[in-house]
């Protein structure tokens, strides 16, 4: 289809039950269309998603990561979750590049359970945007060194 | 009779407050009718978009309590619905009821929603205000509660279609209105508000002009699942506005037309739509708010109304405006209105109205079927004392009905109201409820996995899009998937019943529903787990309609794919999962207060009623607090002298209640259910007692000031000090002036006193009243006389009280001079320097935290404000929680307030600790964290991460090693991310769990 002969991206995304994974649900309930690329995972909280998480995914051959929680500063439910969030994602961004990972397949998103409309645009977004990459460098690292 | 009372409560109106109190009363063990007109609860919050101060998305916190509400075993939601008639009396009613029909079998309905999508006929909606269309079968909002359709006959063709769409076979064209009868032992009112028919104020516009619009349309439109999805666009033309008015009391202050009282919310809502709005649109938006007073008076409000003056840039005129033009051709608004004394005009390309409250519409019509009295504008007439009694013993009242108010104070007094009708109703606690028994749980440990997958078609919203029988083909082959088939609907009442069959036929020891949301629906599969024997954490969900079938609506293949790839991978979680131990917790049925002034003492008796112990706690020897010092009310509805005696002699007659007077706490240690306190009595012995909630009800104390001559003369005094010689009949003078917010909404103290306007107002007409012919000014910042207290701000004015603003920039001299006192100040409506010479000078003294918060703070590990009041757990719906369980808080240590508020805090209190104290032993939630104590290393990171003090550091064989209080642990896995060691496992999200998810839902596994 796109650039990088079809090439369709795979994207993880971890989600936090109460805000994002709800923002997800309303995506869905109002209809809102987005592309098909993305794989969720729901967590409690966004400040339960270890960085070794994002790492294993990329590892595994995912080509976008997507961590996504309340918004700031008040909206986590577990008060301070997502400001952790915030602190190992944007560390982990900038090590990504040391294992030859571009940063931007990394999102960090605050979605809340009435942005519906916004879950579907960052997957849009994000889709868009990694199919421009092209495919999760260390999968082609991969086939080379088979 | 007391064996005749009846341990259910009906509770009328769905809204928050309504369902505040239904949770309250379920969960601490009484039987609960919700009932609410409308097709489903939620009331005008789940209208709102956000919610000030914190501008929470109002949806995302009201959400978990719909859902909660909707499945409580203890609480039968009744929507559709009105009350006809009331017999009986306090423990024992017996209340008559209409149920108007839906036109739909509500048992049947599963809330798929086809026939919404086939319906051919528009209707307007009108929970989006009338800005969108909605078919003629329909449910008011996505997350509806309950989630059943329900046909408007008014619009409804007849023509079949729903009919014939309905695989559950739920519609039905002829069904009829039923009648009902219940026997409860209380009730309590919840029914809310009316929003105030802008059409009245026809020199606004509203429905000539279309882009003028109310405040609650307005929430719509920028409600992300509102109209316009969440853009600010103008009605008329869809155009992105730049310039918006917004314009403040409208239907409220407005003696003409008969609504005298402030509606008490609406400057906030306003000031937080003009923030919002300037979020959700891209070009710079320029938002004014005309208002008469901004009576930002509640916690951390002015704060806010800072910030949107400074960071947000909102304009503020002091103004009414007179009157809205619209310029034909544009269809822009002018807004004519008068500042400093010069009539003005601006253009605008909207206008939003700040409507006000109105009693409910039925509120005469409810009034007559139960037999309670309302007030002269028609809400629920409640005393300053007693603000959730009705007129009629056994019936309560909360929310906007006893008159307008905000969310977090309609919580509060839901969970107040609660309290009260369980202290009619306490002797049955339990008496109507069932305690739900499970078989015993069948041992796993041994067993290889073996995984049944259940997939539903949802009707056709998953099947008509995903090929269901390919993915339950797919699930077959997984690894360890040993049953896999397709459901119609698998939430139906059969399938519970298939569900269970099958997991004792083929042995299935790990449970699968692909389907909807988990966050409606993964309580139900749990339980129907537990009925089949086996640990409820051993189900899990996945969502192929959210996430594939009505977002892919157009790409069959790729949603199939998608399902398939989410089945595997959650397939691969399944495989691990363990089963997990809900904690149990022995509960002491006794409450520690601390505090013993009006709010410590209602709830001390509150509870007392209900059979708890009390330990009272008061640093003073005296009890009563702030109380003592006050002679009467603004609402002389009753004797405060009185009241505080009648209180002392309940507190200290009641045997439930221990009271320590010239005492202090100076020790807490455990948790929820298992306290050990210290408490040092007046002669230095320390007592150590045993309870299972601590209530945090400390007080605060006037400020003592430093300006205004304040210490250096006698003739400036504060208006407690006023309201002293005023009772004791010491005060003589001639001219008087009072000076508001002192000490208060300056650079220190950047928040509103609340309290010191009414007190102000109550002084003054009591000195009009003792001596007419003495002038006074009242130096007002602007006045906050919110809700009822409007009245008697009037009352002042027209009894020839002063009332003159002033700025931060202008602010009143006082000087002595010769023996005279001179007070200056500038008087903007005569645009002139005044000065006269009163013979009392009376500051308004700010309202300060109680000294001791900080080291009580401490003690308890919970928070405090910046300006050192105690900080709840969420400023909207959790006000008299901590974040803390177990531990709550109430009256001024929480933030200023009048002694009706307070009150409602102290009985609320009460409601919220029954839920713990009520119970033997507490089940926590089984998803916590776990140490491995061999991997600990002590390092601590987990201890300062938790935001609960879930983790404390014991000694384990000269090892310090992390230990998880399963009581306070909330399982947000905070700590388990951050562990290095990895010695924290987090139960249902083990790394190992979500690891395999994530490799799963990325790579093919071989079997
Ligand atoms: S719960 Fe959503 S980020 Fe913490």
């Amino acid at each position: 289809m796109s650039e990088k002969n079809g090439f369709e991206p795979k994207i993880i995304g971890f989600l936090c039950n109460w805000c994002s994974y709800a923002g997800a649900d309303l995506a869905g309930v109002s209809r809102i269309q987005y592309p098909p690329n993305i794989r969720i995972i729901r967590v409690m909280c966004s400040g339960r998603i270890d960085p070794a998480f994002v790492l294993e995914a990329f590892k595994d051959g995912a080509d976008g990561v997507l961590v996504a929680g309340c918004h700031l500063p008040s909206d986590c439910h577990y008060i301070s979750g997502n400001f952790k969030a915030l602190r190992r994602i944007t560390l982990l961004k900038k090590a990504l590049a040391e294992f030859g990972i571009e940063p931007e397949r990394l999102r960090l998103e605050w979605i809340s359970a009435s942005e519906g409309d916004k879950f579907a645009a960052v997957v849009r977004d994000m889709t868009e945007q990694i199919k421009k990459l092209g495919p999760n460098p260390l999968k082609e690292m991969e086939v080379k060194s088979q | 009779m007391a064996n005749q009372k009846i341990g259910a409560v009906l509770v009328i109106g769905g809204g928050v407050a309504g369902i505040q109190a239904s949770l309250d009363l379920a969960d601490s063990g009484f039987k609960v009718y919700l009932d609410d007109q409308a097709p489903s609860i939620g009331g005008v919050m789940a209208q709102l978009d956000k919610t000030f101060p914190t501008n929470d998305c109002s949806m995302c916190i009201l959400s978990p309590k719909l859902v909660t509400a909707g499945r409580h075993p203890n609480i039968t939601v009744l929507t559709n619905v009105e009350v006809t008639r009331l017999n009986g009396e306090a423990g024992s009613f017996e209340v008559k009821l209409r149920k108007l029909s839906r036109y739909i079998i509500e048992e049947k309905c599963n809330g798929c929603g086809i026939c919404a999508q086939k319906c051919p006929i528009e209707a307007v909606d009108t929970f989006n205000e009338g800005l969108s269309n909605r078919s003629a079968i329909y449910v008011e909002y996505p997350q509806a509660v309950p989630l059943k359709y329900k046909i408007d006959r008014e619009k409804c063709i007849g023509c079949g279609t729903c009919f014939e769409v309905c695989k559950a076979k739920a519609v039905a064209y002829d069904q009829k209105d039923s009648e009902a009868t219940l026997k409860v032992g209380a009730i309590i009112l919840a029914p809310g508000f009316e929003v105030f028919d802008a059409k009245l104020k026809s020199e606004y516009g509203y429905g000539r002009y279309p882009n003028v619009v109310t405040s609650i349309e307005f929430e719509r439109i920028l409600s992300a699942s509102g109209p316009y999805g969440g853009l600010v666009l103008r009605p008329s033309d869809g155009e992105i506005p730049k310039k918006i008015a917004f314009i403040q009391c409208v239907g409220s202050r407005d003696y003409q037309l008969g609504n005298n009282y402030c509606s008490a919310a609406c400057c906030m809502y306003g000031m937080k739509e003009a923030v919002i709005a300037k979020e959700h649109t891209p070009s710079p938006l320029d938002a004014k708010i005309f208002f008469m007073d901004m009576r930002s008076y509640g916690k951390e409000f002015d704060a806010y109304y800072k910030r949107a003056q400074g960071e947000w840039g909102i304009q503020f005129v002091r103004s009414r405006v007179a009157g809205v033009t619209e310029d034909p051709k544009t269809q822009n608004l002018f807004v004519h209105y008068v500042e400093d004394e010069t009539p003005k005009t601006e253009e605008f390309d909207m206008v939003v109205l700040s409507v006000g409250m109105q009693p409910p519409k039925n509120a005469e019509k409810l009034a007559e079927s139960l037999g309670i009295k309302l007030n002269g504008y028609k809400f629920c007439e409640t005393q300053a004392f007693s603000p959730m009694e009705t007129s009629k013993p056994g019936v309560f009242v909360c929310g906007a009905f006893s008159g307008p108010k905000d969310i977090p104070e309609s919580v509060a007094q839901a969970s107040g109201a609660a309290a009260k009708a369980m202290g009619v109703i306490a002797s049955k606690r339990g008496a109507e409820v069932a305690v739900k028994e499970y078989p015993p749980e069948r041992d796993v440990s041994l067993e290889e996995p073996r995984i049944g997958v259940f997939v539903c078609h949802c009707g056709i919203n998953i099947g008509g899009v995903v090929n269901v029988p390919e993915v339950v083909e797919y699930a077959r082959k997984l690894p360890n998937v040993v049953f896999a088939e397709a459901n119609v609907y698998t939430c139906s009442e059969d399938t519970q019943k298939l569900i269970k069959e099958k997991i004792v036929e083929n042995k299935l020891n790990r449970v699968i529903v692909a389907s909807c949301t988990p966050r409606t629906h993964e309580p139900l599969f749990k339980e129907t787990v537990q009925e089949a024997g086996l640990n409820p954490y051993l189900f899990e969900m996945t969502n192929i309609r959210d996430q594939c079938s009505w977002v892919h609506m157009h790409d069959a293949k790729e949603a199939t794919e998608k399902a398939k790839d989410l089945v595997r991978s959650i397939v691969a979680k399944a495989k691990l999962l363990a089963p997990l131990k809900k904690p149990l917790i022995n509960v002491t049925p006794v409450a520690l207060m601390i505090g013993g002034g009006v709010s410590g003492m209602t709830a001390s008796l509150a509870l007392a009623d209900q059979g708890f112990e009390v330990h009272l706690v008061e640093k003073e020897p005296e009890l009563g607090g702030q109380l003592r010092r006050i002679h009467y009310l603004l609402e002389k509805d009753s004797d405060p002298k009185e009241k505080l005696d009648a209180l002392v002699e309940a507190v200290t007659k009641n045997d439930k209640i221990r009271v320590y007077k010239n005492a202090e706490v100076v020790d807490v240690y455990g948790f929820v259910g298992n306290f050990k306190s210290k408490i040092r009595q007046k002669d230095g012995e320390e007592k150590e007692v045993e309870h299972g909630v601590v209530i945090v009800a400390t007080g605060a104390a006037e400020y003592k000031p430093n300006e205004y001559l304040y210490g250096k003369d006698p003739r400036v005094v504060t208006q407690h000090e006023l309201e002293e010689k005023l009772a004791s009949g010491a005060f003589q003078a001639k001219t008087v002036v009072m000076i508001q917010c002192v000490g208060a909404r300056n650079d220190e103290r950047p928040n509103c006193a609340r309290i010191c306007c009414g007190q102000a107002i109550k002084n003054a007409l009591k000195i009009k009243e003792t001596s007419p012919e003495t002038e006074i000014y009242v130096l007002y910042k602007d006045m906050r006389a919110y809700g009822f207290k409007e009245d008697y701000y009037r009352e002042a004015a027209v009894k020839g009280v002063i009332f003159v603003n002033y700025g931060d920039e202008r602010k009143p001299q006082v000087k002595a001079e010769n023996g005279k006192l001179l007070a200056s100040f500038w008087e903007p409506v005569l645009n002139e320097q005044l000065e006269v010479e009163p013979d009392l000078i009376v500051l308004s003294a700010a309202t300060v935290p109680n000294p001791d918060n900080k080291k009580l703070a401490d003690m308890l590990k919970v928070p405090l404000t910046k300006d050192g009041f105690f900080l709840e757990a969420h400023m909207k719906l959790r006000p008299v929680d901590f974040a803390t369980e177990g531990i709550f808080l109430c009256g001024m240590a929480h933030s200023p307030k009048y002694i009706d508020e307070s009150i409602a805090q102290a009985c609320a209190t009460a409601a919220r600790a029954t839920t713990i104290l009520s119970k033997k032993t507490l089940e926590m939630e089984g998803i916590v964290a776990n140490v491995s104590e061999d991997l600990c290393s002590g390092c601590r990171i987990c201890e300062y991460l938790c935001p609960y003090g879930a983790v404390e550091m014991k000694d384990k064989e000269g090892k310090t090693v992390a230990h998880v209080l399963e009581a306070l642990c909330k399982g947000c896995g905070a700590c388990g991310t951050a562990c290095p060691t990895k010695a924290i496992v987090m139960g249902h999200f083990t790394t190992d769990e979500i690891l395999a998810q994530v490799k799963a839902a990325l790579v093919e596994v071989k079997t």
